[in-house]
């Protein structure tokens, strides 16, 4: 009986009790797919339809819980820089207003609070009781003045469950090297873009005009992170970051072309306060399995690191740019999707001549909040055929992810703007 | 000897382009044809643009979105010769803007090529891509490197 506590019993039946409530919500619409799937490509039972086409570089997505869907624009279109769009009965949506003239890529919805931000700022909005923005010219700025260089300049952005607001601060370099991106150049020792950038900042969720002085570390040795995701079943950070370029073009005494069109890993990391992932020192060998040093700094494509960092949580095939890091918490899909993981790769660029890669969804399983078993392709064919994602034409490239109140897989496109929807039609 | 080497090497360059419009429907008069150094050079300048350039300006030459800028019919690759040879041999520190487009990744220098690898590179670019332009010599780019600091 020791093992038996009442509380949990009651915390037991209160999960249960929620979860009956979900399966039955009267409210759930029933959304048809495009007869196309929306062009794309998705396993047995789901189907997918386009939402809206935004016309606009569609970067992070959130839904709120009454199904209005904000968009965060990469570059203002029209004087806005965020959308509002409306869900129709169809299951598609309008855009019915915007606001916000900044440009950027963070877009979350926690706790009655639309968060946003520019590659330099983040910011938010209070929402209504419909899950609407209540007053667009009264953004509240959370944080201020952080660095932006010419390359990873997103500044993603998610919240815990205590109030903490989590910033990437991207890299402005690819390798930290005394000359960026160039042949034979070294690595700067104790590199300094890392007391600014190259990694995870805790704010405040609910201060304003917060900078670098008033926020926190929380995680270095990150090059760059796009998606990003709090994993409510470990209460934990997870980030996907972007590995390191151009092995082969600034170090060919030690890589070939086709070595580093797969090298280095992109990598999730389940991070705790104070981890370091080793940019830009080392770099993940998925094909060994092992941390590398990197070539500025001493490596030579066979030297294993020395030094303690993390070690990623599940590994991916180089370049292939994850953007979009969603848990999925809803019962729409069938069973071996919950409490997963869903990553947007946007898609690669550095591995020609070899050809390009991604452009796709990944579905990775979990199983008792850790990476459980080998990845798939969720969602294919964004960019529109085998052809145009080896020559690294796509039609559209997948950014954001969000989950809809019924538990709909929303996707954007920041190439055309697409919003995406897919759904699960099939008995369970 | 040294004539009968560069008449051979212009016979071999004349016969690869013979080949070459051996399989095209209409063939038409290009300036390569026309300039059988020139030719050669486009041929050395593809294999100095598969080595160096392709992984960031991609193999059709269309750049990366919001990256590394297209070399498709820009004023850049097609216009003042000298700018486009400084920015191979001084590298591109500044985002710039095409057609609306930003272009924000910083290109390294790549002042370890030769004055022939460059001059051959740039001809290629510019006689790539659906790109039609005159070649760029040797001697404008080592104008070009004598003004940039040791």
């Amino acid at each position: 009986m020791r093992f038996f506590s009442p509380r949990l019993l009651l915390a037991t039946s209160a999960v249960a009790g929620s979860l009956a409530l979900l399966a039955s919500n009267p409210h759930t619409p029933s959304v048809a797919p495009d007869p196309d799937n929306a062009g794309l490509k998705l396993p047995a039972g789901f189907g997918a339809l386009k939402v809206a086409e935004t016309g606009g570089r569609a970067r992070h997505i959130a839904v709120t819980p009454q199904g209005i869907i904000y968009v965060k624009l990469n570059k203002v279109k029209d004087g806005k820089g965020i959308l509002e769009l409306k869900p129709q009965a169809t299951g598609k949506a309008t855009v019915t207003g915007g606001f916000g003239d900044y440009g950027g890529t963070g877009m979350y919805v926690k706790d009655g609070y639309l968060y946003a931000s520019s590659d330099h700022n983040v910011y938010r909005y209070k929402l209504d009781a419909k899950g609407e923005v209540t007053d667009p010219n009264k953004g509240e700025l959370l944080v201020r003045g952080l660095k932006v260089g010419s390359q990873h300049e997103s500044k993603s952005i998610v919240l815990d469950n205590a109030g903490n607001l989590y910033v990437n601060i991207g890299a402005y370099a690819n390798a930290c090297q005394e000359q960026d991106r160039t042949r034979g150049s070294k690595g700067i020792p104790n590199c300094p873009i890392l007391d600014s950038a190259g990694g995870i900042w805790q704010f405040k969720a609910n201060q304003a005009n917060q900078t670098y002085k008033n926020g926190t570390r929380y995680a270095t040795g990150l090059r760059n992170v796009v998606g990003l995701d709090w994993n409510q079943q470990d209460n934990q950070l997870y980030v996907m970051q972007h590995g390191r370029d151009q092995l082969a073009d600034n170090w060919p005494q030690f890589y070939n072309e086709k070595q580093s069109a797969v090298l280095p890993a992109e990598c999730m990391y389940a991070l705790k306060q104070g981890d370091n992932a080793g940019w830009p020192y080392t770099y993940y060998d998925q094909l060994q399995h092992k941390i590398m040093q990197g070539p500025e700094y001493g490596g030579d494509g066979k030297k294993e690191a020395t030094g303690n960092y993390l070690a990623p949580a599940a590994a991916y095939p180089g370049h292939m740019a994850p953007d979009g890091l969603l848990f999925y918490t809803g019962t729409m899909f069938p069973a071996k999707y919950r409490n997963g993981a869903f990553i947007a790769f946007h898609g690669s660029w550095n591995r020609a001549p070899e050809p390009q890669a991604g452009y796709y969804v990944v579905f990775q399983p979990f199983v008792n909040g850790k990476p459980s078993g080998q990845w798939e392709v969720f969602a294919d064919n964004f960019s529109g055929s085998a052809a145009k994602t080896a020559a690294g034409r796509a039609d559209h490239r997948p950014c954001g992810l969000a989950q809809g109140p019924d538990g709909s897989l929303y996707v954007s496109d920041d190439s055309k703007g697409t919003i995406y929807r897919i759904v699960y039609n099939a008995k369970k | 000897m040294i004539f009968k080497q560069a008449f051979l090497a212009l016979a071999l360059a004349g016969g690869v382009l013979s080949l070459q419009a051996q399989h095209r429907p209409a063939p038409k008069k290009t300036a390569a044809k026309a300039d059988p150094a020139m030719a050669a050079s486009i041929k050395r300048g593809a294999v100095v643009y598969k080595n160096v350039c392709i992984t960031c300006h991609q193999a059709d030459g269309g750049g990366v979105p919001n990256m590394n800028p297209p070399l498709i019919k820009t004023q850049y690759v097609l216009g003042d010769k000298a700018r486009l040879a400084h920015i191979v041999l001084a590298g591109l520190a500044e985002p710039i803007e095409i057609d609306g487009n930003d272009y924000k990744q910083h290109m390294p220098a790549q002042n370890y090529l030769t004055d022939q690898q460059v001059a051959d590179v740039l001809t290629y670019v510019r006689n790539s891509f659906g790109n039609k332009a005159s070649a760029v010599q040797v001697a404008e780019v080592k104008a070009v490197r004598a003004t940039l600091p040791k």
